[in-house]
């Protein structure tokens, strides 16, 4: 049983994280909150020191009816989407694989696996010149050996080429949790099932997939967070450009590009209520785990 | 008859998982090919993979022309700082939820987890404003702050774990036998939590060295670690294929040797335990 000297000495423990995390998590997000209600061009000479002119909620009023906001709506669920479903379907398929006696797996797990390592700004640049360059491109290379006129990827199918990107670097992810998942799955079962004749598919669908569905949701939720907030994939690539503006990537260029804060923020307080409705979910499946 | 059939499907499927495994890192083999070419075999037409001759030009033009070797410090001290500071923050926090709980422990483990989940875009802005008004814009020391800062949660969430598999009881052993709090800490826990500490650190730091938003927002020139030194080829000038390449392998082969030591731990660093 802990004692009372050992509580307080907990407390005073946890306090420089706590209140680290507090105050990185107020600071910013109280001044964003007060930025939103105000108008706030620092090019035009507008100054936190000279005092802001509150608009009260002129900017998220202006934010949703600017010509950019829905396309990059669209945009922002395509590209969570296209990974998303690219993702969990070729996670599970390669979990399933990579889960059966195969000679070498260690290092076909390594193969795989190592993309998620390779920073955002390398696999983007990469995939851009190396792979989908339009003249030099390996794929411009197989799309001419077999006959067809190479795709100017990054131009012509741009959000596709992003989603391809942020596919390959997600792909590792999770596949791994799934493998993990998998690898808890009881064999007996599986074999039980394929001896009173159950088909390999109704055993995936009866058996496999419903062991599966914790980890399936937690990979989503997850991966939702991250991509929701992607950057240096678009940055370096199409620079928003070709219709690959996500949310992000707009709010972004509002702050940084046109230099209007107060509309800026208004977006990011959008984006900050967006991701904090996927978290909810997630918190209460990590939540139920701790008990 | 059941062995000829298991061997032949463990033949068809090791064929199969190869081939996938070579297609998927077929990108990076590529990009560590092509580093060893000059810029004309890089876009020679067919690709050229094995018969060229291998240079190590570009290796050397890549360093000479912008000094590599500065932003790969910058890498690793950015990484390395904020790794070490986040874990030397976290141990005690950590220490104190896993082995003396109270009520609340579970509320504030899942509210620092909720603060990992701020888009950064969001809070772009306040903090550059932050940074230019401490002059911390485009210094290691903000960005080693930074980093920590985001990363926290996730330090503090593995370190957690790993203690709580710490029994109780050699705590309690140790307690009778009139250890007191920092004895406990120091030669009873520290011992038993070095192989989870270790991972937590691996972890932390591939994740630091990878992270790309602010890296790329808060540096120019003195402080930019790799991620933003690679972005600065995203503008090409003539033939740099090559040099693209020898760069990006520089950037990546440090993190993709620790990261397959690390497997393991991306399951439960990344999914905050709910997943094992």
């Amino acid at each position: 049983m802990a004692t009372k000297a050992s509580r307080s000495a907990a407390r005073i423990m946890m306090a420089p994280a706590v209140v680290l995390l507090l105050g990185w998590m107020l600071v910013p997000l109280i001044l964003t909150l007060w930025f939103s209600f105000t108008k706030y061009l620092p090019m035009r000479g507008d100054s936190i020191e000279r005092g802001l002119d509150w608009v009260g909620f002129d900017n998220y009023a202006r934010f949703l009816s600017s010509s950019a906001f829905w396309p990059s709506v669209q945009t922002t669920l395509v590209m969570v989407g296209g990974v998303l479903i690219i993702t969990l379907v070729f996670g599970i398929l390669l979990a399933m694989l990579l889960d059966q006696p195969i000679w070498g797996q260690g290092i076909v797990r390594i193969l795989v696996i190592a993309p998620f390592f390779v920073m955002p700004t390398v696999s983007a640049l990469v995939w851009k010149n190396m792979m989908m360059d339009p003249v030099n491109g390996i794929f411009s290379h197989l799309w001419r050996f077999f006959g067809a006129e190479p795709i100017a990827w990054l131009q012509d199918a741009s959000l596709t080429s992003i989603i391809m990107i942020a596919s390959w670097q997600w792909l590792p992810f999770a596949t791994l949790i799934l493998l993990t998942a998998i690898q808890s799955l009881d064999s007996e079962q599986l074999e039980a099932a394929e001896i009173d004749g159950a088909s390999p598919l109704s055993r995936f669908f009866y058996i496999v997939l419903p062991h599966l569905g914790r980890a399936i949701t937690i990979v989503t939720l997850i991966q939702t967070i991250f991509l929701l907030s992607i950057f240096a994939e678009i940055f370096v690539t199409t620079g928003g450009a070709f219709g690959t503006r996500t949310l992000t990537f707009l709010i972004f260029q509002r702050v940084i590009d046109s230099q209007n804060i107060g509309l800026g923020s208004a977006g990011g307080v959008y984006a900050i209520i967006l991701a904090n409705i996927v978290a909810i979910f997630l918190m209460r499946i990590v939540g139920k785990n701790l008990d | 008859m059941a062995r000829m059939t298991s061997t032949r499907r463990k033949i068809i499927t090791t064929a199969v998982a190869w081939a996938i495994g070579l297609v998927i890192f077929f990108p990076i083999f590529w990009t560590i090919l092509t580093s060893f070419k000059t810029e004309a075999q890089a876009i020679n037409d067919p690709p050229l993979f094995f018969n060229f001759d291998w240079t190590l030009e570009n290796y050397i033009s890549v360093q000479e022309r912008s000094d590599y070797l500065r932003f790969l410090w910058n890498s690793v001290a950015i990484a390395g700082g904020s790794t070490l500071l986040g874990t030397l923050i976290a141990i005690p926090a950590a220490w104190s939820m896993a082995f003396v709980p109270s009520v609340r422990t579970k509320d504030i483990l899942l509210w620092m987890l909720s603060t990992k989940m701020l888009p950064a875009v969001g809070v772009l802005y306040p903090i550059s404003l932050i940074f230019v008004q401490f002059n911390l814009l485009d210094t290691k020391l903000g960005l080693i702050v930074v980093l920590m800062l985001i990363n926290l949660p996730i330090i503090v969430w593995m370190l957690y774990t790993y203690f709580r598999e710490i029994p109780g009881e050699i705590l309690e052993a140790a307690r009778m036998d009139g250890a007191k709090l920092r004895q406990e800490l120091f030669y009873v826990l520290t011992p038993m939590a070095i192989p989870g500490i270790a991972s937590t650190l691996l972890l932390n730091f591939i994740l630091a060295w990878n992270e790309a938003f602010w890296t790329l927002n808060l540096t120019a020139a003195k402080a930019a670690p790799l991620t933003a030194f690679i972005a600065s080829y995203s503008s090409p000038e003539g033939l740099f294929f090559a040099k693209l390449s020898a760069a990006s392998t520089m950037a990546i082969a440090p993190i993709l040797i620790l990261g397959w030591f690390s497997q393991k731990q991306l399951v439960r660093g990344l999914t905050f335990g709910a997943v094992k």
